[in-house]
């Protein structure tokens, strides 16, 4: 979590994917490989559920029926009601659409700033990358925690001035929280792979016939950046999944009554006592987060593999 | 070698200063604060000398007075009080942040070194049989303990575990701190993902090494397969773990924010987090700090070790 995920994928420049070969047809290799693809089909399942739901979810999620409270599952409610009466289904749709939606956000802003940071930093060398290189040192220091509690109190009560709507606020000041703390190993391995591609020779005759720095990134190095970059974004969708479960278990996530899949598990971990089993209210949450980030990882080794075929089982 | 490591020493202190800087500037932005209490209003004149007293409304002069206890400027100065002086907690008003981090520090630091000693102890051997007998057994069951390490928020199984064992089976304690008993199973918990991590790094790396030239040689020559796999090869292979000790330890650090809080452990992270949401400014940096020093001296730790397994690594000064 200090970034539990994100920090965690720190991987030495010379075993990165892409490293050897651009990437050649690297859909078709992708696809050869069966778990990946049952990874990729089952967590586009669960994701048009979640989003197709949404207008089912967003009404229900927080009706609650006070007689049904920690009612068992049954047919008209298959995932059972929670400890005040509401649709548990409703509630673990609702909260997997956030929870997707956090970790597609914090992917796509580290993404950005991490590629932006990271190739800036091995284009400029020497004094600058030492500089924007100690930057991330330092950040990585930063216990996140306390990054994303200020990003959130700085930032929510300007967003619910501008929205106007507190819950939406809470939601969005989380996904560009998490987002920001997680650009960190992006940056780094995006530096060590435009520094190893820096030294190549297409790079030196882009440069020696005139091109810029801004084209040179762009058009002859970012075809050879996409690979890695799709591969760590998509590792970072799980690790911000998980680190929102984190605050929410600690009580400092999403705020209630909106459902994350983390805030479910932890409600569901907080219901768990020796007398009496309320076993749906923990299943089915961790059913769901566990099998999508299952899934993600599939996928994330499915690209990796994929995208390096050095590394790929023959 | 050793001028590199002279200039990190020297940088440390800067990076240390720069965290100290951002943390302190966060801590003071946060809204509310630790002397205001909703069940008592304080006569005002009292509220504001109470303030006074601990510098909190003055905080140009807070941030260089507590620069100074951090630095042994203060103890060099008026020749009391300890070398690294931490400050007052605001919200523990009877306790000064050194005595919190001098309790909570070693139950922390216990539980985060137990694990991720777990997790390499158990995670290389794990990667390397996967790696060396491919889709066998062993390679599965390294699939199998990555995926579930990754895939659930560490506070299910930890519950989970603490049911069927502590409560069920009895096994184990049920939480708490201070006996040897009390560890393992928040120390396990904790390492699953970083397991599941250094086995996928192993195994990739084994993969990789055993395609290499020299590992041809080494079976020409006639070393068993035994020797191969585990003198010649792993010590190639073990460099991106290594490299992700760094990260792990920091990792082990903040992830046991959420095993103290299951198994009630009394350590660091309780602290931090119960002084983020008391707003108490003096001890969030302080566990930031000690946090910060633990984690650039682990760095510097994992590079110095890098070169001592790996001489052709020649580190640059970082100039």
């Amino acid at each position: 979590m200090s970034r539990p995920g994100d920090r965690v994928t720190s991987v030495p420049v010379d075993a990165l994917p892409g490293a050897a070969a651009p990437a050649v047809h690297p859909w078709r290799r992708f696809r050869r490989n069966r778990g990946a693809l049952a990874g990729l089909v089952l967590l586009g399942l669960i994701a048009l559920a979640c989003v197709a739901s949404l207008p089912f979810s967003v009404r229900r999620f927080n009706e609650m029926e006070l007689e049904s409270n920690r009612r068992p599952p049954t047919a008209a409610a298959p995932f059972g009601y929670d400890f005040l009466g509401r649709d548990l289904l409703a509630r673990v749709l609702l909260g997997g659409a956030i929870s997707l939606g956090i970790g597609v956000a914090a992917a796509g802003i580290s993404v950005t700033i991490g590629v932006l940071w990271g190739a800036t930093s091995a284009l400029a060398g020497g004094r600058v990358d030492n500089v924007m290189m100690r930057v991330v040192d330092i950040l990585y220091g930063l216990p996140y925690i306390l990054l994303v509690i200020l990003l959130k109190i700085a930032f929510e009560p300007m967003l619910v001035r501008a929205v106007g709507n507190a819950h939406a606020a809470n939601i969005v000041v989380l996904f560009v929280a998490i987002g920001s703390v997680s650009w960190l190993t992006m940056a780094r391995v995006i530096r060590g792979q435009v520094l190893s591609l820096k030294a190549q020779p297409f790079v030196e005759a882009a440069r020696a016939v005139g091109i810029g720095p801004v084209r040179i990134l762009w058009r002859h190095l970012m075809p050879n950046l996409i690979g890695p970059i799709v591969v760590y974004a998509t590792l970072t969708v799980p690790s911000a999944i998980l680190q929102e479960s984190f605050l929410s278990f600690l009580g400092i996530g999403i705020a209630p009554p909106v459902p994350t899949w983390g805030s479910l598990a932890a409600d569901g971990v907080n219901a768990i006592n020796t007398v009496v089993s309320f076993w749906w209210l923990i299943v089915f949450p961790c059913l769901f987060l566990g099998l999508t980030l299952l899934c993600l990882n599939f996928v994330g080794d499915g690209l990796r593999d994929a995208f390096d075929p050095r590394q790929s089982v023959q | 070698m050793r001028r590199h490591i002279l200039v990190r020493l020297i940088i440390a202190p800067v990076v240390l200063w720069a965290i100290y800087t951002i943390t302190f500037a966060m801590a003071i932005s946060i809204p509310g604060s630790a002397f205001e209490n909703p069940d008592r209003n304080l006569d005002p004149d009292v509220a504001r000398a109470v303030k006074a007293r601990y510098h909190a409304d003055d905080n140009w002069r807070l941030y260089w007075e507590y620069l100074a206890g951090l630095t042994g400027w203060k103890r060099l100065r008026t020749g009391e009080g300890p070398w690294i002086d931490l400050g007052p907690s605001w919200s523990y008003r009877d306790w000064t942040c050194n005595q919190i981090v001098a309790d909570a520090l070693p139950v922390s630091a216990v539980l985060g070194l137990t694990a991720v000693l777990l997790a390499v102890l158990l995670g290389v051997p794990l990667g390397v049989l996967g790696a060396a007998r491919r889709c066998s057994l062993f390679d599965y069951l390294s699939l199998a303990v990555a995926l579930i390490g990754i895939s659930l928020p560490s506070f299910v199984p930890a519950t989970l575990l603490l049911l069927v064992l502590a409560v069920r089976l009895q096994v184990t304690e049920v939480g708490g701190w201070g006996t040897s008993g009390q560890v393992w199973l928040p120390a396990a918990v904790l390492s699953l993902p970083l397991m599941a991590y250094i086995t996928r790094l192993t195994r990739l790396g084994m993969l990789d090494v055993l395609q290499s030239d020299y590992i041809r040689t080494a079976r020409a020559k006639g070393a068993s397969p035994r020797r191969v796999i585990w003198g010649h090869a792993l010590k190639n292979a073990f460099l991106p773990v290594l490299s992700f000790l760094g990260p792990a330890s920091a990792f082990a650090v903040t992830g046991s924010f959420v095993m103290e809080k299951v198994f009630a452990i009394p350590g660091l992270g309780t602290h931090f987090v119960n002084a983020v949401l008391a707003r108490d400014q003096m001890l969030i940096m302080a566990c930031v700090l000690v946090y910060s020093a633990i984690l650039v001296l682990m760095n510097l730790l994992v590079d110095v070790l890098y070169t001592v397994v790996d001489p052709r690594i020649v580190l640059e000064d970082a100039t």
